[in-house]
């Protein structure tokens, strides 16, 4: 589904990531783990299209297409999904017209027809009931006032609403309470099948209790510098990067 | 010079002078309002139209404007099909209607009333007995004696309209008001001139819009005096959504009594030129005047908003919420001046301006002017001036929202609380639909 090869990146001139190879097929989930600043959240940037960051060398294949040069909509409307480490607060737009207008966007850039409004209610429902969020919740103005945990679960209920090919999570763990963890995590494994992959961006082993990963992988300095099985999170967890560096 | 064939038109001012005599001789009217004509022509002459060395227009040239060959009055009468212009009239609500084309009134296209109300127009309120007693009361009673602009309007004041709620009276429909142009003349000049009183007690919604149907130049500089007594309620939106070949100066006089209420929102869209003079004039407590508008514009656009607040009582209000979003190389100007006078204790004045600039060729001229002399006041102003957001933008994008309607989303999302105060669900979907135009995305904005 996604092969990075050899992916450099910069950012005003200073290289971030030197180098990147990844593999990650339909089915599986990855789990990316490194120190803070290494540039994990620079890699699911770039995956999903931000223009902030130039990518100077190499080259990101999804689909069996290079998709470099697409812009961050055409690149969501192909299926990939980010949950950001830090949501961005929109006052004057709510939950639900947000995700409304988006669905509508990527149903019209396939051509295809607005989703009709009792149907899109019926999803939006049960998408809410699935995640536990609260209806109130959702005419609020996006992410304006949200609590960490709140910011999220309404991440991942995008996520639910949009039903994408490729999910990258960004440490969508951190913020989030004991209860609130079992609830996202277990929201993601049921959206999980056997044609769609998660790219999951946390620190710690807790989240992979829930979402157990296919493969482990370290970022150092822009550096995946080594990958394993899930037991790898175990090893780091006890023993932390500096034995890896 | 040779081959220079420069055509030497006389200038504006010096042609409107001139035509005014000939003017005078042509129309009925009662004897207070020829001598308050006569005495504005001469205010005007000694005036002149306003240039860039005056503080008030720094930033605003009438150049341009002047140098166009007017035709001051239309000799034709023009008649417009409704369904060729139903697109400018609010859709499937009940209304009153004053409609003028090319400076006349369209008795066809209007929808008048004489009962409890009057909804009809100054001609008549000029020259008829019956109006003698409040048009005596009220006419050319609040304008700004040095204002030329003003000036020159009152001295060529014919047409308009004219409103009177009498007491306690609630207007049950808006009264929509459009000055049509249709281009009868290359250039034509229009100077409306509208009187609206609200006595005691009563309440009104109106609707206000300049609307040019050609490209020739049109000029228009339109005075609006408007009364709002002891505890009326005034809602006045202006929708200023002409074409470029268009250019309005909108002087707008307020003057409130006690425990009385006005919101006039502006929607600033179109037009080459448009200049809002809008003056508030508290003249009891417990007053509340709230002005909102929303200005988008592009290409070589100006808007410009002056704001007057006279604050001369205790215990009052003003509201102030301008948006503003330029994109092209275009050019908002906001000035706006509240004055407490030493005896207005206890007001509370507050000020907003914010400002999106979509590229680095627009402009915007932001300046607060507060004038204190009370101790026990609350005053608030804020200006802000800044671009979208880049991180809010690549969040939509990333949602598969494409860029241009992201953008829009945003810009909606920015100007969206100014709306939330209109009242007519009909107008108000109405300038979304216009902003999603303006904005140039299909999507509706049902935020
Ligand atoms: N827009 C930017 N401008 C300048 N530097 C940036 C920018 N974005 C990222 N960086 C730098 O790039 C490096 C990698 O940042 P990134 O956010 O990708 O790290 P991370 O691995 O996600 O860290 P964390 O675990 O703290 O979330 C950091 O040194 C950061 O300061
Ligand atoms: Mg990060």
């Amino acid at each position: 589904m996604l092969t990075i090869d050899n992916l450099h990146v910069s950012v005003e001139g200073k290289p971030i990531l030197n180098g990147i190879n990844l593999n990650v097929r339909a089915g599986e989930v990855h789990a990316i783990m490194g120190p803070n600043g290494s540039g994990k959240s620079t890699l699911s940037s770039v995956i999903a299209g931000n223009e902030a960051y130039e990518v100077t060398k190499g080259d990101i294949i999804y689909k069996n297409e290079n998709i470099i040069e697409l812009a961050a909509e055409e690149r969501a409307q192909k299926g990939i999904f980010m949950s950001f480490q830090y949501p961005v607060e929109i006052p004057g737009i709510t939950v639900t017209n947000f995700i409304k207008t988006a669905i509508n966007s990527n149903l019209r850039a396939r051509n295809e027809e607005k989703m009709p409004a009792n149907i899109m209610l019926k999803k939006i429902r049960e998408k809410a009931e699935l995640l536990e969020i609260d209806s109130k919740f959702l005419s609020r103005s996006l992410n304006e006032g949200f609590s960490g945990g709140e910011k999220k679960r309404n991440e991942i209920f995008q996520m639910a609403m949009l039903e994408p090919s490729l999910s990258i999570l960004d440490e969508t763990d951190s913020g989030l309470d004991i209860d609130a963890l079992k609830i996202v995590a277990n929201g993601v494994n049921k959206l999980k099948n056997k044609n769609n992959a998660v790219i999951l961006i946390t620190h710690y082993q807790r989240l992979l209790d829930h979402i157990v990963p296919d493969y482990v992988h370290v970022l150092h300095e822009g550096r995946i510098v080594k990958s394993g099985g899930k037991e790898l999170a175990h090893e780091l967890e006890e023993k932390g990067y500096d034995w890896i560096k | 010079m040779i081959g220079s064939n420069k055509k030497t038109t006389m200038p504006l001012a010096d042609k409107l002078v001139s035509s005014f005599l000939a003017f005078e001789l042509d129309i009925d009217i009662q004897s207070p309002v020829h001598n308050i004509r006569t005495d504005a022509i001469k205010k005007f002459e000694k005036l002149g139209f306003p240039h860039r060395k005056l503080e008030a227009w720094k930033y605003t040239s009438l150049n341009k404007l002047l140098k166009e060959d007017y035709t001051l009055f239309s000799k034709k009468k023009n008649v417009l099909d409704f369904k060729n212009v139903k697109d400018f009239f609010l859709d499937n609500t009940e209304s009153y209607k004053l409609i003028f084309v090319d400076g006349f009134f369209d008795s066809f296209l209007s929808q008048t009333s004489h009962e409890k109300v009057d909804v009809c127009i100054m001609s008549a309120a000029l020259s008829k007995a019956k109006y003698t007693s409040i048009i005596k009361k009220y006419f050319n009673k609040s304008i700004e004696k040095g204002d030329s602009l003003s000036q020159l309007n009152t001295a060529f004041s014919k047409e308009g309209a004219y409103i009177h709620v009498p007491k306690n009276i609630i207007l049950e429909k808006p009264i929509e008001i459009i000055h049509f142009a249709t281009g009868n003349e290359s250039a034509l000049m229009l100077q409306p001139r509208n009187l609206i009183v609200l006595e005691e007690g009563a309440q009104a919604e109106i609707i206000e819009s300049h609307q040019s149907l050609t490209d020739n130049p049109i000029f228009t500089n339109s005075v609006s005096e408007i009364f709002v007594s002891k505890n009326a309620h005034l809602d006045y939106y202006k929708i200023q959504n002409d074409r470029l070949s268009s250019s309005l100066i909108d002087n707008t006089y307020i003057s409130q009594e006690r425990d009385s209420n006005s919101k006039i929102h502006t929607f600033s869209f179109g037009g080459k030129l448009t200049r809002n003079n809008l003056n508030y004039y508290q003249k009891g407590s417990y007053i509340n005047s709230t002005m909102k508008g929303i200005t988008i514009i592009d290409d070589k656009q100006l808007v410009d908003h002056h704001t007057l607040v006279d604050h001369a009582n205790p215990n009052c209000e003003s509201h102030q919420d301008y948006k503003g979003i330029y994109s092209g190389s275009s050019t908002g100007v906001f000035n706006g001046k509240i004055v407490v006078d030493k005896i207005a204790q206890k007001t509370n004045a507050f000020q907003k301006n914010n400002n999106i600039l979509l590229n680095d060729k627009s402009t915007i001229n932001s300046k607060p002017q507060l004038e204190i002399f009370a101790d026990d006041v609350k005053c608030s102003h804020g200006c802000t001036i800044g671009q979208l957001d880049q991180d809010a933008l690549f969040y939509l994008r990333a949602r598969g929202i494409p860029k241009k309607e992201a953008e829009a989303l945003l810009t909606y999302a920015f100007a969206n609380n100014v709306l939330e105060s209109v009242n007519i669900p009909a107008l108000k979907s109405k300038i979304k639909k216009i902003i999603a135009n303006k904005l140039g995305v299909e999507i509706g904005f049902d935020l």
